[in-house]
């Protein structure tokens, strides 16, 4: 298959991993922090961690939205699909994160219309298909996302389609890393940058990384030959006493970004204030919030929201997870009371999740034995 | 659904589990469509509420179908619903998928299917031209199965009340001599066959829906594995240890039962599961792992290694059978769990799937 078969090559693998070896220096523990909820799942998934020396650890970031995202904005989304003739569409990612009284699909089980959609248009679209409804998209993502939710916006009123709202929930990358980088008790060698996000924003909106905090970024692909080799680019730089930003995910990163899909975003949204992340807390312009030429569409605006605010489970240890000082196994509650059948926090839930990821494929593997005789 | 093999009732640890108090009890409050996805929810429901109010005294572990003892004569039976959306779709229909379920399900367990009664779940408006279709497509798959369909029953329900119709099927079966079926007789160095490549049923389905605007190429697997499992038989009937179709939850969900079951580990050599390419597209894109994906003509089998060279040649010589492969073996490690290792030395645990598959968005 194109675009995935030569990024598993069994052969350059091999060959990057030794390149890693050869460049990580023995002597220096290296924290690599992989930004992206992608690339924990792509690390996990593919067991790109059995091919690393001990010394290098990666340690999972704050890029998965449905992660970061406060269980109060789901109570109120949930909240005002209570409401009669309200159906409440979503991405398949938000389907079993937990809110105070349930998952959106445990309210659809009691009765919500509840639908999973793949994209913001098929929301509106089944706006149009039901006028006597009103169609509320519960819309996450970081920058990735945003411009869709954008262009359905744009198309709904150009289109005069009422009967649809979206519940912007989106968030935008930079400021959580510089959160992160703030937390006094992080300590980070190098970033993996986001790679579907940087589709959108380009490199640029990181070099304050490089300059400013002295650390290398390497934008990344998600195949496993893309973060092997993102890897590669930040140790050479280390070794180097560089810090600079490569983009290793050239086939689909364009340094400038995409301008019609940024151009689509300032025509929508603005940032908001401040927005609360889940574990990092309120961060500064961290979200972005509908533009009043558009608050016929914004849910926050023809709606009363609630304005739920829930603190986590005082056992759950999402917070630290998030900002990675704690490993997903590290939490009191892992794979205790929170497993991905009955998840506390949406680590848990999110296949981009942390503790999801290593729960799914990592937990358990302590036991295995590597020297196994195959079959051919 | 899976029914209990009933029989002696010798303690077991399965039985144990299912009996200790507050273990694997359903608490849940209400039915979820998990429930019925066939991974950890259903098993949950499965053991924890049907199997002891059901099967109070059974011991045995669950498998696709039960062995009933009348006097001697042994009489494999099983039991399955249809409640597939659309009706319709590439390489099959709901009826053809009634029959060659229930036909799979008794032939993974060693039998030969003999004769069905089937139910007939349908909703007011239904057009007739297509309920006569799929009752037309129920008597070719059983010709072809070789089965009778010995009687039926059917019930009316409220437009709205039924997605056009659903179908249940009761199969009986002969046991095919010399095989001997039981998970706990699986032992660290046998190894774990399959009969084809894996996900076409579940993807295909997915795509028929409408609602992902992927086209590809793909055709459910619906067939009858019977064939296959006679061949299999033949050739190696003595080292057969266990086998199983996986349809919902995958080849995954299969082997991490077996794994359970067994008390041993599944290690999957990643790069021989036979996956079309369509397959692994549609996967790749929405963040699916093709091991968790419906199959509705295939099966999985474990052999002792003196006979798994013997099985595999009869299953690649058998018609269908050509893309049969080896695709791991039991260990001692990871002790009830399933590992895939990968091409180039990465491994991963496979658990069974959780909740329905969701595609995933960035």
């Amino acid at each position: 298959m194109k675009f995935v078969d030569e990024f598993r090559e069994p052969e350059v693998i091999t060959r990057t991993a030794e390149e890693i070896k050869r460049l990580a220096d023995p002597n220096r523990h290296y924290r690599i922090m992989e930004v992206c909820g992608g690339h924990t799942h792509a690390i996990y998934r593919f067991g790109l961690k059995d091919l690393l020396p001990s010394n290098i650890e990666l340690i999972h970031g704050p890029g998965c939205p449905v992660c970061v995202l406060p269980m109060g904005r789901i109570d109120d989304g949930l909240a005002i699909a209570q409401g009669p003739d309200v159906i409440f569409a979503a991405f398949g990612d938000m389907m079993r994160v937990p809110g105070t009284q349930g998952s959106p699909l445990e309210h659809k089980a009691r009765g919500m219309d509840v639908r999973i959609v793949y994209s913001p248009s098929d929301a509106l679209k089944l706006a149009q298909l039901n006028p006597d409804k009103h169609v509320m998209f519960f819309a996450i993502g970081f920058e990735t996302t945003a411009p869709s939710t954008a262009l359905t916006l744009m198309r709904a009123k150009a289109q005069g389609t009422h009967n649809f709202s979206v519940f912007c929930n989106h968030v935008t990358i930079i400021p959580a890393i510089r959160a992160i980088l703030d937390s006094p008790d992080m300590r980070l060698d190098a970033f993996i940058g986001p790679g579907h996000v940087s589709t959108v924003i380009g490199c640029r909106p990181y070099e304050w990384i490089a300059t400013n905090e002295n650390k290398p970024v390497a934008v990344s692909g998600f195949e496993p030959l893309d973060i092997l080799q993102s890897i590669v680019m930040v140790l050479r730089q280390l070794k180097a006493e560089e810090a600079k930003i490569e983009n290793q995910y050239k086939r689909v990163v364009p340094w400038e970004g995409n301008g019609a899909a940024l151009r689509a975003m300032a025509e929508v949204f603005e940032l908001r204030p401040y927005f609360e992340w889940r574990g990092l807390g309120f961060i500064s312009q961290s979200a972005l919030r509908i533009r009043d030429s558009y608050a016929e569409w914004d849910t926050e605006k023809r709606f009363e929201v609630p304005g739920v605010r829930v603190t986590d489970p005082k056992a759950a240890q999402c917070g630290e997870v998030l900002k990675g000082v704690l490993k997903p196994h590290q939490c009191k509650l892992f794979a205790k009371e929170c497993t991905p059948e009955h998840p506390i926090g949406a680590l848990m839930v999110s296949s981009e999740g942390s503790c999801a990821a290593y729960f799914n494929y990592e937990h358990r593997k302590t036991a295995m034995v590597t020297s196994i005789a195959m079959p051919a | 659904m899976t029914t209990a093999a009933q029989g002696n009732s010798v303690s077991s640890p399965i039985a144990d589990v299912i009996h200790s108090p507050g273990k694997v009890r359903f608490r849940e409050p209400q039915i979820e469509m998990a429930h019925g996805a066939g991974g950890k929810a259903s098993r949950r429901l499965v053991e924890g509420l049907f199997a002891p109010l059901l099967f109070g005294s059974s011991s045995e572990p669950l498998g696709d179908s039960a062995y009933l003892d009348f006097n001697g004569t042994k009489i494999a039976i099983t039991t399955d619903s249809f409640v597939v959306k659309p009706l319709c779709f590439p390489g099959g229909s709901i009826g053809e998928l009634a029959v060659n379920g229930t036909v799979n399900d008794l032939a993974v367990s060693g039998a030969r299917a003999e004769a069905m009664v089937v139910t007939y779940v349908l909703e007011a408006g239904l057009p007739t031209p297509v309920l006569e279709s799929e009752v037309r497509a129920m008597g070719n798959a059983a010709r072809r199965a070789g089965i009778a369909i010995a009687g039926g029953d059917t019930k009316v329900v409220e437009h709205g009340k039924a997605d056009f119709m659903y179908i249940s099927t009761t199969g009986i079966g002969r046991p095919l001599p010399g095989l001997k079926i039981d998970p706990r007789s699986v032992r660290p160095g046998d190894k774990v066959l399959l009969s084809g490549p894996i996900g076409d049923h579940g993807i295909t389905i997915l795509l028929a829906r409408g609602e992902l605007d992927l086209e590809a190429d793909l055709r459910s697997d619906t067939r009858s594995v019977f064939p296959l499992v006679e061949a299999l038989t033949k050739a190696a009937a003595p080292g057969v240890r266990w086998m199983r179709d996986p349809t919902r939850g995958g080849v995954a969900t299969s082997l991490n039962e077996l794994a359970r079951d067994c008390g041993h580990g599944i290690v999957l050599t990643e790069e021989v599961i036979p996956v079309h390419d369509a397959v692994r597209g549609a996967c790749e894109l929405l963040g699916l792992d093709p091991l968790h994906i419906a199959n509705e003509g295939q099966f999985l089998a474990v052999v002792s290694p003196e006979y798994a060279d013997a099985a595999l040649n009869a299953l690649n010589l058998a018609p269908g059978g050509e893309d049969a492969q080896i695709i791991g073996v039991v260990c001692e490690q990871p002790a009830g769990a399933v590992l895939v290792t990968t091409r180039y030395g990465g491994s991963r645990i496979v658990d069974m799937l959780v909740g329905d598959p969701l595609p995933r968005i960035c």
